[in-house]
């Protein structure tokens, strides 16, 4: 019994050993690298609950970029890094900056405080390269990683790459639970969308287990830990 | 004469008939709509009118009638505005459209007359809120409008009456016509026995009230008809203690086809109908011509069933709530309903399907299909004798509704919000809407409604200097088009019957197999390849999702299926027959009416355990192999028990009892659990009592709302309706999953952010009484406490094994999604180490 407890802590955010380097899952999903004391979170999609209104006419719900900044604040609060990198499409489109509430703008600066901020760029966000603090790249290198945001074909070892926005399912006696997850092959790895509003791709999707030819592991994050799941455990949509 | 069912059909449009007739050839200048008639079934508004086409013919009326509905060109809907017909027939969300259409005040000004057909199916959904707003704008364009509606006998009247009168009538507006004018309208409907009519005059009443009296419109019974010949088919033997096919009764039910012309057999389910349907042709030596008509029929295969039944070419028809209403069933001469009755109003108008010749009795039987099911025949028996009725209560109007409206008021002119708010208290279902509340919907409507005002600068409507609030666009216009109605349909997926190939496990051929029939997308998203269920009357075997399509082959003979099937019952035991059955346990001196294995397994309970008094609740302690179980018998509706079951494991995991899951039906719940609950509730004397307080309801039920799927659903069906997401328009491909956004990633957000949100509301309203029950539940706590009878036994008693046998057949319900994925997670754990 007091096995299984001390199990449970362990997984809460599981660790990860890639290309040397030490990777904490988040349970928020966030990936923390002690060793370079980075937090890495991808695909903030922040504003896209603002892009409906634009786009389509939808009020949908306009406090998913608090929520985001909420949690991305409760991730750097329990870690305190020293630099924090948004893995690309930070913004769901280029004017997504200037749509922005005052208030989560203030919320964006206080972050950023202090620390070094990167925003890679993602397809969706290319264009924002200034005006709302930090500095921007391609992509960075870290140690033995290279940070960018779509994950490259072919073998990619030590990369991390965000993009697909990785959801698994997992099915038995008549209940489906599916939940965003990090990928990992213990090679390279691809990280869940951080943002409130973004949705999700199964992980048996050709796009993401093409990456894998070998197979992989999803990690996904549960409601109080993170769970280690198998692929033939991992049911397709 | 005219044959069966036209006598109610022509007698709805007599005094149009003879308006339209008196009024002279209209050939030169045409005087415009004269009168409207709703339905809620499109193929009942045609049908009407190929009855009412004979006659005008027949009688050379210079009359000119037309149907608008879904399937109705454009080159013609347009034409209908310029040159409308005399008589219109449609359905309630043709007319949402039409009263929002630019022309509304022109289309409308000469309407003389409403119809509405099958009011008393139509005004307890949100289609009925819909239309109530609808004939408020009516009421408003037409001043002096009659309207007419049609109904099945129902419990409270006067809730119809008021459906067709404004209420709060805003002097500026309407100017109601004199009381004591002359009866301008007649007219209508078939129920089972009797006939009721009503006319519109909001006179006072005359018994008094008074001043404050609510208007209400005239009501008309016709009484008459002879008594239905009903009788619960009783074979003599002892039926099962749990399951819903009856099909030990099939053998019986065929017998009655052969001798009758013309027999519709009702079943609650889907799966019921497939399963009765194959059944019944297992026997039918004879090759009887018997059909099946159910809602996951492709739409073409019911018309034809239809059709041939009409043509009377049919002796029987295995059918779901679908052929509830309706239409006119040439000569059906009896009436089976198999399984629960579920509502005593419910079976009459059922039973009033058979035979429409007035001095004839409708003949009907009842088959249960397990021992609680002949109590329930035994109580809807009882009710059907005394006439008493049990339909449900006026609804309040619903907010996403009423957005939808509003959205649709601007689309056809400007509106000034206090006329607008005037109009629609006006309407029954809104009558007790506050001006905060409805301020509150316009600025929905406008912006979204959020504290956080983001949307300002995309307004779909805007306020005028002249403070007439307009469309934005025309875009907007069109947007509001394409989302009315109220009506939300689950996506489905058709199940397509695969095979393996031989030698190549694993392959399966789709395109050799036929269609079985279409599953809701919830449950083909629980499937997992290997998962086998029972889906037309097969146990199947799930092979994978390919285009849209659930993939499936046979599985090999005598296989158990895994995942207990959907096909719950939709309707729970109506409140007023759960009441009725309580009594009958109760009462040993009534036990002589029922057959008598009821009495026998009566006694038994008695014996082993005890029998609850009326307005008791039995609680049932045992434990049975390795885990403890608690029965309880609410008899208070599946939905309301799911919901109480989710609440008392919450507390139950709470009080460390650790609740493993638990299973519902109409009648009780057993939730099981790893430690000993009667120990528990040994030691400490309050502790059944407590877990049933009232104050479950409180932040139990805030707390599990917050995550539940149920309230989810709920929440999604208000954000469709009230245009916050885009309908999903069926036959249009899915998008992926990355483009479309969630409503549970919006709902999770909002219910954070603002949980006084207008939407948040609604769902909350829905759940009360839809999916949740929440109400039900409430008032069954009230009549319970300090009645619980507790009993702890050492083994299970014969009232809790009805219970027992839904495990694993119908969906549990207990488990978090975490218990699930530590699961899925032991299993990898274990190929890393073997």
């Amino acid at each position: 019994m007091a096995a299984g407890l001390r199990l449970e802590k362990t997984h809460k955010h599981p660790t990860l050993r890639l290309a040397g380097e030490t990777l904490v899952l988040d349970l928020c999903g966030g990936l923390w690298l002690p060793e370079h004391r980075t937090l890495i979170v991808s695909d903030l999609h922040l504003e896209k609950g603002s892009s409906y209104a634009v786009r389509s006419g939808q009020f949908l719900p306009p406090y998913d970029t608090r929520e985001t900044l909420a949690c991305l604040h409760e991730a750097v609060v329990r870690h305190d890094p020293a630099r924090v990198v948004a893995l690309g499409d930070s913004f769901h489109d280029a004017r997504g900056p200037e749509r922005m509430e005052p208030g989560d703008r203030a919320m964006v600066a206080a972050l950023q405080e202090g620390r070094d901020w990167v925003w890679i760029a993602g397809n969706h966000d290319a264009a924002v390269t200034e005006g709302i603090g930090g500095r921007y790249a391609d992509a960075l290198t870290l140690g033995g990683l290279l940070l960018r945001h779509e994950p490259s074909p072919g073998e990619a070892p030590g990369e991390i790459a965000g993009h697909l926005h990785p959801c698994g399912k997992v099915a038995m006696r008549g209940r489906a639970v599916r939940r965003r997850c990090f990928v990992t092959d213990g090679s390279r790895l691809v990280m869940p969308a951080f943002g409130a509003y973004a949705g999700g791709l199964n992980v048996r999707d050709k796009a993401i287990e093409g990456l894998f030819p070998t197979g992989f592991t999803a990690h996904l994050l549960g409601d109080g830990r993170v769970f280690a799941i198998g692929r033939a455990q991992l049911a397709r949509d | 004469m005219a044959p069966t069912g036209a006598g109610k059909t022509l007698a709805g449009f007599l005094p149009s008939l003879v308006a339209l007739a008196e009024r002279g050839p209209q050939k030169l200048k045409p005087t415009g709509l004269h009168t409207l008639y709703v339905s809620p079934l499109k193929a009942l508004a045609v049908d009407i009118a190929r009855n009412l086409d004979a006659p005008i013919a027949e009688m050379d009326l210079p009359v000119r009638v037309e149907t608008r509905t879904g399937d109705t060109p454009a080159h013609k809907r347009t034409r209908q505005i310029s040159r409308p017909p005399d008589i219109l027939l449609t359905t309630p969300e043709q007319l949402a459209l039409l009263i929002a259409h630019r022309e509304a005040t022109d289309f409308f000004s000469g309407l003389r007359c409403v119809v509405l057909d099958e009011l008393h199916a139509l005004v307890t959904s949100k289609r009925g809120d819909l239309l109530s707003l609808a004939m408020a704008r009516l009421h408003r364009l037409s001043p002096g409008l009659v309207a007419i509606g049609l109904s099945a006998t129902v419990r409270e009247p006067d809730e119809l009456r008021k459906y067709l009168v404004p209420q709060r009538v805003a002097s500026a507006h309407l100017s109601p016509p004199p009381c004591g004018e002359e009866l301008e309208v007649g007219v209508v409907q078939e129920a089972p026995e009797r006939l009721i009519l009503m006319d519109p005059h909001p006179c006072p009443s005359p018994q008094g009230g008074g001043e404050n009296a609510p208007p209400m419109a005239d009501l008309v019974t016709v009484a008459g008809g002879a008594k239905a010949d009903l009788r619960m088919l009783d074979l003599g033997r002892a039926l099962p203690i749990s399951g819903h096919t009856a099909w030990h009764s099939m053998p019986a039910i065929y017998e009655l086809i052969k001798e009758h012309r013309t027999t519709l057999v009702f079943v609650n389910t889907r799966l019921q109908a497939e399963y009765t349907f194959q059944e019944l042709w297992r026997l039918n030596e004879d090759a009887l011509p018997i059909a099946i008509h159910h809602g996951s029929l492709d739409a073409q295969q019911r018309r034809r069933v239809e059709a041939a039944m009409a043509a009377g070419q049919l002796r029987a028809i295995v059918c779901t709530a679908t052929l509830d209403l309706g239409i006119d069933w040439g000569d059906v001469d009896l009436v089976v309903n198999v399984g629960a009755p579920k509502g005593a109003s419910r079976i009459m108008q059922r039973i009033g399907r058979a035979n429409h010749r007035m001095d004839e009795p409708s003949k009907a039987y009842l088959v249960p299909g397990n021992r609680f099911e002949m109590l329930e025949c035994q109580a809807a028996l009882d009710a059907v004798e005394e006439a008493a009725q049990d339909t449900p209560d006026a609804r309040l109007g619903a907010l996403d509704v009423l957005a939808q409206h509003v959205l649709g008021m601007a689309c056809a002119d400007a509106f000034d919000p206090l006329d607008l708010y005037d109009e629609i208290v006006s309407a029954a279902p809104y009558a007790g809407l506050t001006w905060e509340s409805f301020e509150q919907v316009v600025d929905y409507v406008a912006t979204g409604g959020y504290a956080l005002r983001a949307y300002e600068r995309f307004a779909k409507i805007l306020r005028g200097p002249d403070g007439l609030w307009r469309v934005r666009d025309a875009r907007t216009a069109q947007a509001y088009r394409m989302n009315v109605g109220t009506i939300v349909e689950a996506a489905r997926v058709k199940v397509r019957l695969g095979r393996t190939l031989r030698g190549k496990p694993g392959t399966v051929l789709p395109k050799t197999g036929r269609v079985l029939g279409e599953i809701e997308d919830e449950f083909a998203e629980t499937l997992t390849v290997g998962d086998t269920f029972l889906f037309a009357g097969e146990t199947l075997r799930f092979e994978g999702l390919a285009e849209d399509e659930c993939l499936v082959t046979r599985a090999p003979p005598d296989t158990d299926p895994a995942i207990p099937s959907y096909a719950g019952s939709k309707f729970p035991l109506s409140t007023f027959l759960a009441a009725r059955v309580r009594a009958l346990i109760a009462d040993p001196f009534e036990w002589d009416r029922l057959p008598e294995q009821i009495g026998a397994y009566l006694l038994q309970q008695r014996r082993r355990s005890v029998l609850p008094g009326e307005r008791d609740l039995l609680v049932e302690t045992f434990p049975r192999g390795k885990r403890y179980y608690l029965t309880a018998f609410p008899f208070e509706g599946r939905l309301a028990h799911q919901t109480l079951g989710m609440l008392l494991t919450r507390r139950l995991e709470r009080d460390g009892l650790r609740p493993l899951g638990f299973a519902a039906n109409d009648y009780g719940i057993a939730i099981w659990m790893t430690r000993d609950i009667a120990e528990r509730a040994a030691l400490d004397p309050d502790f059944i009592g407590d877990l049933f307080a009232v104050d479950m309801l409180g932040d139990d039920l805030e707390a599990w709302l917050d995550e539940s799927a149920m309230m989810k659903r709920t929440f999604r069906q208000c954000a469709v309706i009230a245009g916050l997401i885009e309908r999903h328009h069926p036959g249009l491909k899915k998008s992926g999953r990355a483009v479309t956004i969630s409503t549970d990633l919006i709902y999770d957000v909002l219910r954070k952010h603002q949980p006084d949100h207008l939407l948040l509301r609604a769902a909350r309203q829905d759940a009360a009484t839809g999916l949740l029950d929440v109400r039900r539940l409430g008032m069954m706590l009230e009549r319970i406490q300090g009645r619980i009878i507790h009993r702890s036994l050492d083994r299970v008693s014969p009232l809790s094994v009805s219970v027992m046998l839904e495990i694993g057949r119908e969906r549990v319900y207990g488990e978090g999604a975490d218990e699930i994925l530590a699961e899925a997670e032991a299993e990898l754990l274990q190929e890393a180490l073997s």
